[in-house]
C-alpha cells in the first residue's frame, strides 16, 4: 500500500462522499435510535458506540466542504480541522467496534443508511493510515498468497484429497467450461474442511458439473473490510479473470456472508464493469436444486434447532428464505430466534473485526447479544452459513459454558442425502 | 413605532422576506445534495429498487413492527406524539389555512378549534418531554450539539406563542400574534441552514436506502 497519510486520507474521504451521504447527514435529528439497534452499544452502553456517531470525521468534512454554511464558517476560520489524531480515535470506532451489519440502517427513522457510510469512511481512514494492523496483515497475505490467512492451493489440495479418501469423490480443479465454479473462504479450508466434502456429495448427486480454479479460490476480500477499493478491485478481479477463462455460468460464493457481499454486490462496481457470469451464495444454489427436485434428502434432524442469518446475506445480501427452506427440509423442530432474517442479530466478528487482535474483549462483550437471543430459545443446536459466525459462536459459546453443537447449513443437507445409485465414482 | 406597525411589517415584507431566503436556501441546500452525484450500480440487481424505494418513505414513518410501545419507548412514544401533533395544527388550523388561501390560493376544510387545540397541547408537552429525556439520558446528552437545541427552541417559539396568541393569553393579542409569525419566520430563515431540513431531505435518504436495499432483494 502506498504512504499514507492525512491528506490522502482526507482526500480519499471526499471522494466516498456522494448524493445518499449528502442526504444522510443533513437528515439526521441526533435522535439515537440507531445506538438501540446497534450490539456494540447495547451490550457496552457506550454512547460512543452509536452508529451515527462512528461517522462524525466524514459528516464534519461533509458540512467543511459540501455545504454553504459549513464553507462559510470554515473560511472564517471557525471550523474545526480534522486531525490524524483524530481519525486514528475514529479507527476504533469504525473497525473495531462496527461490523458493518447493517441493522442501524434498518432503524432510523429518517431513512439513513449508516452502514454504507461507515464502508465509506473505511476507504479515507486506510488511506491515512489509520487501518488496524490485523487487517493490513490479512490484507497483504490476500494480495500476495491469495488468502487473508495465508492459506495456500497445497493445503487446499491436501484437503481434496482428504475429501477423495473419504468419500471417493474427485474434487475437479481448473475444468473449462463446467456449470459452477466454486469459491472457498480462508476459514472454510482449515477450520471446516467438511463444506468442501459436502458440496461434492450434492454436485455428484444432483448431477452438476462445477470445479475450482487453482488460480483464484479464495472467496473473502480483506480489500474491503480494510477499505482499500483498489486492492479490493484486484481481488475481485483475480476471480472474474478465472471465471471467464474456465468459461463457467456461474461462481459459488461459499458459507461466509461477507465473502457474498464482496463478489456479489461489490465486486462489479469494483471491476467497472458487469460480471458476464452468475454469482450465487451455495443456500440459493442449493435452494434452486431443492425446487429443481435434485437435492434428495432423507431423515430428519432430532433436536430443536434454530438458523443464525449471517447479516451480510440476509440483511446486506437479499438471501432471506432460502435457508429457511432448506431448513425445514432437514429439521423438523426448527424454531427462530425472536429478532431473525433482515433484523438478525449479528454475532459480533463480521466485517473484518475477527482479524482485529484489538478487538477481541469488544468482540466477545458483542456476543453477549447472540447469548442472550440463545438462551432464551433452549435450542439443542445452532446451524449457519458462515464459517466466521461460526467460529465466533462457538468461541462465545465456549467462553459463557454453552455447550451446543454449531454447523454449516450445507454440511447438514449433505448428511441427510438420500444415498442411492450416484452416477458413478462413490464407490471408494 | 408602535406594534400595529411592527405586526404590519412581520406579515407583509417580513413574511415575503423570510419565504424568499426559505426558498432560496432549500434551492441551495438541494443542489448541494444532488450535485454531488451517485455512482451507478454495476451489479445485477434483482429488482430495480424504485418499488422498495417508495416502500421505504412510507414504511419509515410507521414505528418498526408496527409496535409503537418498542424500546426506546420515550423516543417513540413522545417522538410520534410532537410530530403528529404539529402536523395537525401546522395544516388544520383555520388560521393556517387562511394563510395558505391568501398565499397560495390554496384551501382544504379545517379542523374544530377544540381538537387542533388537543393536538396542539399534545404537541407542546411531547416537545417539553423530548428535551428532557436530551438533557437527561446519558446517550442523547453524548450526542446532542448546541444546533438540537436551537432547531428545539426554533420549533417550540411558534408552537406556544400561537397557543397563547389563539387564547389570548398572558399578553396582548397583537403582540402574541407578532411574535408568533415573527418566531415562524425566524424558523423559515433558519430551515435551509439546520437539520430543520430533515423534514424535507428524510425523503431523499428513505428513498436511496429503500432502492439500494431493494435493488438487493431486502425490504428495508
Ligand atoms: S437513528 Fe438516524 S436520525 Fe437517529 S441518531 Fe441515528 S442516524 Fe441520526
Ligand atoms: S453496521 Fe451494525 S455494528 Fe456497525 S454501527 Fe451499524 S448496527 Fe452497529
Amino acid at each position: 500500500m502506498s504512504k499514507a497519510t492525512l491528506e490522502r486520507g482526507i482526500n480519499a474521504l471526499k471522494e466516498q462522499i456522494d448524493t445518499p451521504t449528502a442526504a444522510f447527514f443533513s437528515s439526521c435529528v441526533n435522535c439515537g435510535l440507531c445506538a438501540h439497534a446497534c450490539l456494540f452499544y447495547t451490550e457496552t452502553c457506550d454512547p460512543a458506540k452509536t452508529p451515527i456517531h462512528k461517522l462524525e470525521p466524514m459528516r464534519r468534512l461533509w458540512e467543511q466542504e459540501y455545504t454553504l454554511t459549513g464553507r462559510i464558517r470554515k473560511w472564517l476560520g471557525l471550523g474545526k480541522p480534522i486531525t490524524d489524531d483524530e481519525l486514528e480515535q475514529w479507527s476504533e470506532l469504525a473497525y473495531q467496534n462496527c461490523t458493518l451489519c447493517g441493522r442501524c440502517s434498518m432503524v432510523c427513522p429518517v431513512g439513513n443508511d449508516i452502514t454504507y457510510m461507515i464502508r465509506k469512511l473505511r476507504e479515507g481512514l486506510s488511506a491515512a493510515g489509520h487501518a488496524p494492523d490485523g487487517l493490513i496483515g490479512a490484507t497483504t497475505r490476500a494480495v500476495k498468497l491469495g488468502s487473508p490467512m495465508g492459506v495456500t492451493l497445497k493445503a487446499l489440495e491436501a484437503q481434496a484429497k482428504h475429501v477423495k479418501e473419504d468419500s471417493g469423490l474427485d474434487i475437479p480443479f481448473d475444468v473449462e467450461g463446467t456449470e459452477y465454479m466454486v469459491l472457498l473462504s480462508s476459514m472454510e479450508i482449515i477450520n471446516y474442511p467438511e463444506y468442501l466434502q459436502a458440496i461434492a456429495k450434492i454436485f455428484d448427486q444432483a448431477k452438476k458439473t462445477w470445479t475450482i480454479s487453482s488460480e483464484a479460490f479464495e472467496a473473502t476480500n480483506s480489500g474491503i473490510q480494510i477499505g482499500t477499493s483498489d486492492i479490493a478491485a484486484e481481488l475481485v478481479q483475480r476471480v472474474v479473470d478465472a471465471a471467464e477463462k474456465l468459461k463457467v455460468q456461474t461462481v459459488i460464493s461459499p458459507e461466509c456472508g461477507h465473502a457474498y457481499m464482496a463478489i456479489r454486490w461489490e465486486g462489479p462496481n469494483l471491476i467497472g464493469r458487469p460480471f458476464t457470469f452468475r454469482v450465487q451464495h451455495i443456500l440459493e444454489v442449493l435452494d434452486e436444486l431443492r425446487e429443481q427436485g435434485l437435492l434428495q434428502v432423507e431423515g430428519v434432524e432430532d433436536g430443536r434447532l434454530t438458523f443464525h442469518d449471517p447479516c451480510q446475506l440476509v440483511r446486506r445480501g437479499g438471501v432471506i428464505e432460502q435457508p429457511r427452506n432448506l431448513m425445514r427440509l432437514v429439521v423438523d423442530n426448527f424454531v427462530e430466534m425472536k429478532d431473525h432474517g433482515k433484523m438478525n442479530w449479528c454475532c459480533g466478528a463480521g466485517g473484518g473485526v475477527s482479524a482485529i487482535e484489538e478487538a477481541e474483549e469488544v468482540r466477545l462483550k458483542a456476543f453477549n447479544r447472540k447469548k442472550k437471543q440463545l438462551s432464551k430459545l433452549h435450542v439443542d443446536g445452532l446451524v449457519t452459513a458462515c464459517a466466521n459466525c461460526r467460529i465466533q459462536i462457538e468461541e462465545g459459546l465456549e467462553e459463557n459454558d454453552m455447550d451446543m453443537p454449531v454447523i454449516g447449513l450445507t454440511e447438514i443437507l449433505a448428511n441427510h442425502l438420500v444415498e442411492k445409485e450416484t452416477g458413478g465414482g462413490s464407490s471408494a | 413605532m408602535n406594534i400595529e406597525a411592527v405586526l404590519l411589517w412581520i406579515r407583509g415584507p417580513g413574511l415575503g422576506l423570510a419565504l424568499g431566503i426559505f426558498l432560496f436556501g432549500m434551492a441551495i441546500k438541494l443542489l448541494e445534495i444532488f450535485l454531488l452525484g451517485r455512482k451507478k450500480n454495476l451489479a445485477a440487481v434483482r429488482s430495480s429498487g424504485v418499488a422498495a424505494g417508495f416502500r421505504t418513505i412510507l414504511s419509515r414513518s410507521l414505528p418498526p413492527d408496527g409496535n409503537i410501545l418498542r424500546r426506546p419507548r420515550f423516543t417513540f412514544i413522545f417522538g410520534y406524539a410532537f410530530h403528529i401533533g404539529l402536523f395537525v395544527v401546522m395544516f388544520f388550523l383555520a388560521p393556517h389555512i387562511e394563510v395558505s388561501h391568501a398565499l397560495l390560493g390554496l384551501s382544504w376544510p379545517a379542523l374544530p378549534t377544540p381538537v387542533v387545540d388537543v393536538f396542539t397541547i399534545i404537541s407542546i408537552i411531547a416537545m417539553m418531554a423530548l428535551l428532557w429525556h436530551r438533557l437527561t439520558s446519558p446517550l442523547l446528552k453524548y450526542l446532542t450539539t448546541p444546533q438540537d437545541y436551537l432547531v428545539w427552541a426554533l420549533t417550540f417559539a411558534p408552537l406556544l406563542s400561537g397557543y397563547m396568541a389563539y387564547h389570548h393569553l398572558l399578553l396582548p393579542y397583537t403582540w402574541l400574534l407578532s411574535i408568533h409569525i415573527g418566531s415562524v419566520e425566524l424558523l423559515l430563515i433558519l430551515f435551509p441552514f439546520t437539520k430543520l431540513t430533515h423534514a424535507f431531505t428524510l425523503f431523499i435518504a428513505r428513498w436511496y436506502t429503500g432502492m439500494m436495499a431493494g435493488q438487493k432483494g431486502v425490504q428495508s
